[in-house]
């Protein structure tokens, strides 16, 4: 009797241990990472706000996998090898991206046979120059210039620019800890924007806050940034 | 012997039972096989009675679609109407933006319930048993609903196929000929505005009839359809356009929409069976009972209603009763915001912030809790209870503790907690926290200093689970229906006639100085549907179809500064991301003459981590991936 029960134990363990190997897929392993980039300069966006779509066909359940942009404009996904199609939703992001015939966003082919880096070309409405973040006396005062890139039928006028401060790296319109903004309409000269924001209490005390400046574009919902800086005072 | 007649009565009695059952096997197979099944009633039956008819349109009413409803009170805090002071719902406020696929009204359960409509008009005109009079007013009540659904759905998704037949598959292989486009957004408002157009003089013009469908009923949710579509096109923004016309109203439609949206509503205030709810000689009770008396209310136009000792019940005062007199070991989960609070008007049409500091930024002290509130639109006390006043008879405790004279604060972390030798010179043991709080993170205690009273049921037991309320839920009253004329009336460039019709609204409140014609804006029409319908599941629908959503839920964060003498409480692009409240706190300093007064202090609850974020893409919800799939012919909608 005991034998037998040993005997079915270890068939037990046969099986599963089979059936471990036979119905699993293995996890998607090829990388795929790379820049949103405006001629080679990347280009910032807001945390978890940006991302595009990529699409696989010749599978039952036709849908996308989304991909976010980080900060810094970086992004990468875990993908497994095969063609995929590339495509920002309209909307996403503060560029444009090309249209095809039909006037529907046009795809990008990405083949994934191993890990992969790839810079994606977008056209920003606009490129934020020449900033520069100091502090001084309690202030974080900030310094651009704004390049308009797209001057065509599909311009778009600038609703605010904004200063934001934060204790952390994130630093956006929601994660703030104060603010200076200069609605579209005060801007005289796009080549000289000037800004300036008091650093409040930080508890605990910290000797310096993270910086940028984002870009509100008129009808667009994201912004864009500059590179996050480490201001210390 | 004995025993050969013993075996003859068994054979006899064999054959009996065979007789027996061969002769019941004689019966033609249909007899034997065709049932009538004793748990559901055929359709030709069914159209016999009109009383069985009832219970099939009871059904049908029942699957009236409603986004914010009392049956769903944490729908009221995805804005910025309420707090939801829930464990689980915490993360209403930590969310920065609202999915694409946000109030999605459009899959399977959908179109089977515009199904069930069609097949009901289908098989209602094929009926003949029925007296006449009976058959039309079931079927332009079908009619109705469809239209409703059609509306819920076109403000939700934009144009959507629309179907008025009952389709069959044929089972060819080819599902092709069931694929429908996309309708146009202008289509499915006509179509929902001619429907009803159309029914309202089948259906009973008796304004006793609330909770079935009436010509008043179609006529107001005529009115509301107009004025959306009207003010989908006069603000219509580029972006918010498809080619086929999906998404998106020509501006030249404008006035047009407008024109229908008063004209509806004047056929109802010009019929004169509705009035305002003016019961009670107290204006902020009166406004409260407005939503709670179910005798002969003569406002209420279109309700669902509910009722005691059946499954229709609900726990919206169970869910949000002031926990130190509930009946239950709960309450108080939907706060109203500061945000709303402030937004009620003072009783010279002026707005302010609640005066927690003077201009100099010095705490302002009151002797009574409930000083702050007054001289303010009595719809405040009547929506939101206050610190310091009653429900059901009992004075809600909402206090945050006592500011002793160095600044310092004495407060607990529990309901009504007591502490001992914490305040100077007294060695007692004090209670340092309101029963109902305000506690940070302590669900069910007044977390942003406020609990709702709006469709709060005064009656006894309302609050014990083994009870529930019935007080029913008011999809449209007479209220709208005037300010829907004078939203209208405004658009159309007719500020007098909009003056008039709002006086009767704000007169109700207590605002008795009449706004002139000249100071009627859009901002104050914006405004007064803000005030007059919080916690009545309008404000998204009326953001999105002013194209304001985007400008007050625009993702940035808010501070205390916005909420401590503000100047811009009456615009209708003021930034509203964040939920905050007013902590009231009792200033303990022994010999001062503030000594024991009340200080009020501007809080953002802890819980509110994230700004909410309304982008282009959410004005129109994201259709499934399953239905793109399904039928090609269907376009996405913008900016997805």
């Amino acid at each position: 009797m005991k034998i037998r029960f040993y005997f079915i134990i270890g068939a037990l363990i046969a099986i599963l241990f089979a059936s471990c190997k036979k119905d699993n897929y293995d996890a998607p392993e090829a990388d795929f990472n790379g820049r949103i980039v405006y001629k080679g300069e990347p280009i910032s966006v807001q945390y978890g706000q940006v991302n595009f779509e990529l699409w696989q066909s010749g599978f039952g359940n036709y849908s996308a996998i989304n991909v976010n942009v980080s900060q810094d404009g970086t992004y990468s996904a875990k993908l497994f090898n095969g063609d995929y199609k590339l495509v920002f939703s309209p909307n996403q992001g503060p560029f444009l991206w090309r249209k095809n015939a039909a006037g529907k966003q046009d795809t990008i082919a990405v083949k994934i046979d191993g890990s992969k880096t790839m810079d994606i070309e977008v056209m920003p409405y606009y490129m934020i120059r020449g900033a520069t973040l100091t502090a001084s006396a309690g202030k974080v005062n900030a310094f651009c210039k704004l390049e308009k890139i797209i001057t065509n039928a599909d311009a778009k006028d600038i609703e605010n620019v904004s200063l934001y401060i934060n204790k952390t790296q994130f630093v956006d319109g929601s994660n703030n800890i104060a603010t200076q903004q200069i609605s579209g309409a005060a801007i005289a000269d796009l080549n000289n924007l000037n800004m300036s924001v008091t650093i409040p209490g930080i508890t605990p005390t910290q000797n310096y806050v993270f910086a940028r400046i984002g870009v509100k574009i008129a009808g667009v919902d994201d912004l864009i940034f500059t590179p996050v800086s480490k201001i210390s005072f | 012997m004995k025993k050969t007649n013993q075996m003859k009565k068994i054979i006899y009695a064999f054959a009996a039972i065979a007789f027996l059952s061969f002769a019941q096997s004689c019966k033609k197979d249909s007899a034997f096989l065709d049932k009538q099944p004793t748990s559901t009633l055929p359709i030709d039956a069914v159209w016999k009675d009109p009383n069985l008819v009832l219970t099939v349109v009871g059904d049908l009413y029942d699957r009236y679609p409603d986004y914010q409803t009392i049956e769903a009170w944490w729908t009221f805090t995805d804005f910025d109407e309420g707090f939801a002071s829930a464990s689980g719902d915490y993360f209403r406020h930590q969310n920065l933006e609202y999915g694409y696929d946000a109030w999605r009204y459009w899959d399977m359960g959908t179109y089977g319930y515009i199904r069930d409509l069609n097949m009901f008009i289908k098989r209602g005109q094929e009926s003949t048993a029925l007296k006449a009079e009976d058959r039309d007013r079931f079927l332009a009540e079908a009619r109705f609903i469809r239209a409703g659904v059609y509306f819920e759905m076109v403000k939700r998704m934009g144009g959507v196929p629309l179907i008025t037949t009952v389709l069959d598959y044929d089972y060819s292989g080819d599902p092709s000929y069931l694929q429908f486009p996309r309708a146009k957004e202008t289509e499915i408002y006509d179509f929902v505005i001619a429907e009803l157009e159309a029914v309202k003089n089948i259906l009973p013009d008796n304004p006793s009839v609330q909770s079935r469908a009436t010509k008043a009923a179609a006529l107001a949710m005529e009115s509301r359809a107009a004025l959306y579509a009207g003010s989908i096109a006069k603000y219509s923004n580029s972006q918010l356009t498809l080619p086929g016309g999906e998404v998106g109203i020509s501006s030249s439609l404008a006035n047009g929409y407008f024109t229908k949206a008063l004209a509806a509503a004047k056929e109802i205030i010009d019929g004169g069976k509705y009035s305002l709810y003016k019961k009670n000689p107290n204006l902020s009770e009166n406004f409260a009972a407005l939503f709670t008396d179910k005798g002969n209310n003569p406002e209420v136009i279109f309700a669902k209603d509910f009722k005691l000792k059946t499954n229709k019940v609900h726990g919206f005062t169970i869910d949000n009763q002031p926990r130190s007199s509930a009946e239950e070991a709960q309450g108080g989960r939907l706060n109203p915001s500061l945000n709303l609070v402030q937004s009620f008007e003072k009783l010279d049409n002026t707005y302010a912030s609640m005066a927690s500091v003077d201009g100099g930024g010095n705490p302002v002290y009151y002797t009574n809790i409930t000083d702050i509130f007054a001289g303010r639109d009595a719809r405040l006390a009547g929506t939101v209870i206050l610190p310091g006043t009653q429900f059901k008879g009992k004075t809600v405790d909402i206090w945050a503790g006592y500011q002793l004279a160095d600044g310092a604060i004495v407060t607990g972390d529990n309901f009504g907690q007591n502490k001992t030798n914490v305040l100077p010179g007294n060695a007692g043991s004090v209670q340092v926290v309101g029963a109902d709080g305000p506690v940070d993170g302590l669900e069910f205690s007044a977390q942003s200093g406020f609990y709702v009273r709006k469709y709060l049921d005064p009656a006894t037991g309302s609050g014990q689970i083994g009870t529930r309320s019935d007080v029913w839920w008011i999809r449209y009253r007479y209220a709208e229906v005037l300010l829907n004329a004078a939203e209208a009336a405004f658009e159309l460039g007719d500020a007098s006639t909009a003056a008039n019709y709002l006086k009767q609204v704000r007169d109700r409140a207590g605002l008795t100085t009449a706004l002139t014609p000249a100071q009627i804006t859009f901002d104050r029409i914006v405004h007064e549907r803000k005030v007059e319908f919080a916690f009545e599941g309008h404000e998204l629908w009326d953001m999105k179809r002013w194209r304001l959503a985007d400008k007050v839920w625009n993702g940035s964060n808010m501070s205390a500064g916005d909420f401590i003498n503000a100047t811009n409480i009456g615009s209708a692009t003021r930034t509203s991301t964040q939920v905050f409240g007013l902590w009231p706190y009792k200033y303990y300093n022994p010999g001062n003459a503030n000594h024991l007064k009340y200080i009020f202090k501007v809080i953002k609850p802890s819980r509110v981590t994230a700004a909410h974020r309304f982008r282009i893409g959410n004005y129109y919800s994201s259709i499934g991936q399953d239905v793109l799939n399904g039928n090609p012919k269907i376009v996405r909608n913008p900016n997805q």
